[in-house]
């Protein structure tokens, strides 16, 4: 890469920046329990919960911090943490 | 909806700012210049050579964000790009309470079309939790810290919606990020306003207020549930719209032993004094808001 | 051989110095212009102001800011955003913008701000030095100091053709000495519009805040990268160097109107005696050359126009054979009791093989009157050390000992 002037940055690059690996608990979806709500994706701080076709959600592990949010606010508590496996 | 902040950020796990952010963009939606101060929302999102922000976006300063925004709406006017890009500065409390306090004064005396989101942590999270205007009444932070003769911060947050509806804005609001819905259109609607527009939203931070990083949403909940932080809207001057809590009222003590800046408050001597002083200070809200 | 000066004196109008910088400004077709009063930079943001009730500035907005602090830093927005910005002040509205300085250089945003420059406080003062925009000397902005009301106003035009290249991207500071040019009526050739549409093209940066492609501007640079930034922007003042010069000779080709590029010389050619200096002051100097060259006493002067980047390699060429080399400097690094220009101009020569001694004379510090006298008595001193050696290398000029 070189500097452009000034160092202006393109858009969402720290997409190379794997932040999975700061995760000492990971969330684990309980799909039974899953009504679609989309409140753990809308409050997730690392955009790291994307939809499914079928209207369920996925974890990015890639870059999923393991804060818990998602599993703490889940109206259904159809969200465990589990300690991670490394 | 989609998010513009991009994953990779170096924000903490349950990081207040990067949900604030998050939600800000998805009520100002794609077509926005975002400013931001210096602070931890700048700092964590754009590591040269990298951004997390999926819109355009500039730094500068700490002090200047407002006045960047002037120019960044002037520039939008003069090139006739006004109907391509809302204007939306984004900086946290010392960043809009204390040093940047008289770009934002200019700003909206001036009457600039942007919408200014004040993302309040009560202190100055991005060099280790110091004290700023908006922290909060016996809060412990690192330059107020509780000690044998102190509880902390000796003095209430500093009023800042209000000082932005004496500016004349035509839409200021307070909000918090425990209600993301009410954040997103409370944002949209400011943006849709002309005219210089504050949102203020409360944003618990994980590692300054002491709690465990799932909790961020729940702490947010709780300051709004207790009457500490009301959420209100007021147009051209007038209080429109406030969130009721009615009988669901919490008392500030289950706000306050959820988070390790106040710890003190429950093991010093005179400590119920000083949470009853808090707790006057939700029932003003409660009284003056009507929640 | 320097191009000579061609004035086509039909075209001149008496007008105040702001004016005719405001004049100029305006015809540069600015986009924003954002400002604070300040004395004695008024006169031109009070033109500009009228330029826009008048509706005769198109496709620009005027921001009334609350400090000079905004003033630069809307430009940062202003300018990220695509347009091109202008700004003025002095003095201690140059101090209060310190910190936006460095951010307008380092994000590489070419704003041009005229300085009327001002003394700095305390005690305060409103009258001319140079000690305000000579302070900001390490912020990357280029300076170009200018001798007279027509020089100025045309160094506005030059400015932005200089910062907007795309090799250069550096901002430029024009200073004019405040009052002494700010606010003097001389006949000037106001910067002609026709002939500036021709010479300085539109500005289009290649990076812009645009919701259609996303840049981030302003991200921070950690110990990995923090260097890179630094040595592009001294790359960029070395190609102004050369950029400068050919703006000049341009700008002669299109005007008929030349007042040096990095540098100017008036009888140098013979020389024994070499007198620096900035600004109006060389007008004088001017003067006083003419009278001791009629009593054979081989003077000339060296007019530096750019202060930043510093004109190393010009300066040698011009002092190389001299006998003696004065400095004049209306500032003073206080510690060190010299002025910038003499302190630099010695570094110059270090290391080379050029041997030339160079004295220093602070001096028309917080306005006080520069007169011929002075300058007389400064050259009969310069002649001494051609025989004697330096006495005294560095002195403020005109000290009232009466009063210390």
């Amino acid at each position: 890469m070189t500097i452009l002037p000034g160092g202006v940055c393109e858009a969402g690059t720290t997409r190379v920046n794997k932040t999975g690996g700061w995760r000492t608990f990971k969330p684990v979806y309980d799909y039974d329990k899953c009504i679609k709500c989309k409140l753990c994706e809308l409050l997730c701080p690392d955009s790291s919960i994307n939809p499914r076709d079928d209207g369920f959600f996925e974890f990015d592990y890639d870059f999923c911090k393991g804060c818990g949010i998602c599993a703490n606010e889940c109206p259904k508590s159809a969200i465990e943490m589990v300690l991670e496996e490394k | 909806m989609k998010s513009l902040l991009a994953p990779g950020h170096r924000g903490c796990a349950g990081c207040c700012d990067a949900m604030a952010a998050k939600f800000a963009l998805m009520g100002a939606g794609e077509d926005c210049i975002v400013i931001n101060p210096t602070g931890c929302l700048e700092v964590m999102t754009t590591p040269y050579p990298e951004t997390a922000w999926d819109v355009p976006w500039v730094h500068s300063l700490f002090e200047n964000a407002a006045a960047v925004g002037s120019g960044v709406e002037a520039a939008l006017k003069a090139l006739g790009k006004a109907d391509k890009a809302k204007v939306l500065v984004m900086g946290g409390d010392g960043a809009t309470l204390d040093i940047g306090m008289r770009s934002i004064s200019g700003a909206f005396e001036r009457g600039h079309d942007l919408t200014y989101v004040c993302i309040d942590n009560e202190a100055y999270m991005n060099t280790g939790v110091q004290r700023s205007g908006a922290t909060p009444f016996n809060a412990s932070t690192t330059t107020s810290p509780a000690g044998k003769v102190s509880f902390g911060n000796d003095r209430p947050k500093k009023n800042m919606p209000a000082i932005m509806v004496a500016h004349g804005a035509p839409y200021v609001a307070t909000t918090s990020i425990g209600y993301p819905k009410d954040m997103i259109n409370k944002v949209k609607k400011a943006v849709d306003i002309e005219g210089p527009t504050y949102v203020h939203a409360h944003a618990p931070c994980t590692t300054g207020w002491g709690f465990d990083t799932s909790k961020t949403v729940e702490v947010a909940k709780m300051a709004v549930q207790t009457g500490l932080w009301p959420l209100y809207e007021v147009e051209e001057g007038e209080v429109t719209k406030v969130r009721k809590i009615g009988k669901n009222i919490r008392p500030v003590e289950d706000y306050l032993k959820m988070q390790r800046r106040f710890k003190h408050l429950f093991t010093m001597e005179g400590g119920a004094e000083e949470i009853a002083k808090i707790q006057a200070l939700a029932n003003k809200n409660i009284e003056v808001y009507g929640l | 051989m320097a191009p000579e000066n061609k004035l086509d004196k039909s075209k001149m109008v008496v007008v105040e110095g702001s004016y005719a910088v405001a004049h100029a400004a305006k015809v540069c077709r600015p986009n924003v212009i954002s400002a604070y009063p300040i004395t004695p930079q008024t006169h031109i943001v009070e033109d500009l102001s009228q330029f826009m009730a008048d509706g005769e500035i198109p496709n620009c907005e005027y921001i009334n800011v609350e400090s000079e602090f905004s003033a630069l830093s809307a430009l940062v927005g202003s300018s990220a955003a695509g347009a091109r910005c202008y700004s003025a002040t002095t003095s201690q509205g140059l101090e209060l913008m310190h910190e936006v300085l460095f951010n307008i250089s380092g994000m590489r945003l070419p704003v041009v701000m005229t300085i009327a420059n001002r003394a700095v406080s305390a005690p305060i003062s409103i009258w001319n030095d140079h000690q305000d925009a000579i302070s900001q000397r390490d912020t990357g902005w280029l300076q170009l100091y200018a001798e007279n009301t027509q020089e100025i106003s045309d160094m506005t035009a030059q400015a932005y053709k200089i910062s907007e290249d795309k090799d250069i991207l550096m901002p430029s500071m024009t200073c004019m000495d405040g009052f002494i040019l700010s606010h003097v009526y001389e006949p000037v050739v106001l910067l002609e519009q026709d002939l500036t549409d021709e010479f300085l093209p539109a500005y289009e940066p290649e990076h812009v805040l645009d919701p259609k492609n996303p840049l981030s501007f302003g991200a921070f640079a950690d110990p990995n990268y923090y260097t890179e930034f630094r040595y592009l922007q001294e790359q960029a003042m070395q190609k102004a160097l050369k950029k400068i010069e050919d703006v000049a000779n341009e700008f002669y080709d299109v005007y008929g109107r030349y007042y040096g590029g990095l540098i100017d010389e008036y009888r140098t050619d013979d020389a024994d005696i070499i007198i620096m200096a900035m600004g109006s002051i060389v007008g004088t100097i001017k003067d006083v050359i003419d009278k001791l060259r009629d009593r054979n006493v081989k003077v000339g002067l060296l007019k530096v126009r750019s202060f930043r980047p510093f004109p190393v390699e010009a300066i040698k060429n011009v002092v190389k054979d001299a006998k003696v080399v004065v400095v004049l400097d209306k500032n003073i690094s206080l510690g060190l009791n010299e002025g910038a220009l003499f302190t630099e101009t010695k570094s110059s020569l270090y290391n080379t093989d050029i041997r030339v001694p160079v004295v220093g004379y602070m001096i028309g510090h917080g306005g006080r009157d520069i007169k011929i006298d002075t300058i007389e008595k400064i050259i009969d001193e310069a002649e001494e050390v051609m025989k004697t050696g330096i006495k005294i290398e560095s002195q403020f000029t005109d000290v009232k000992e009466e009063l210390l």
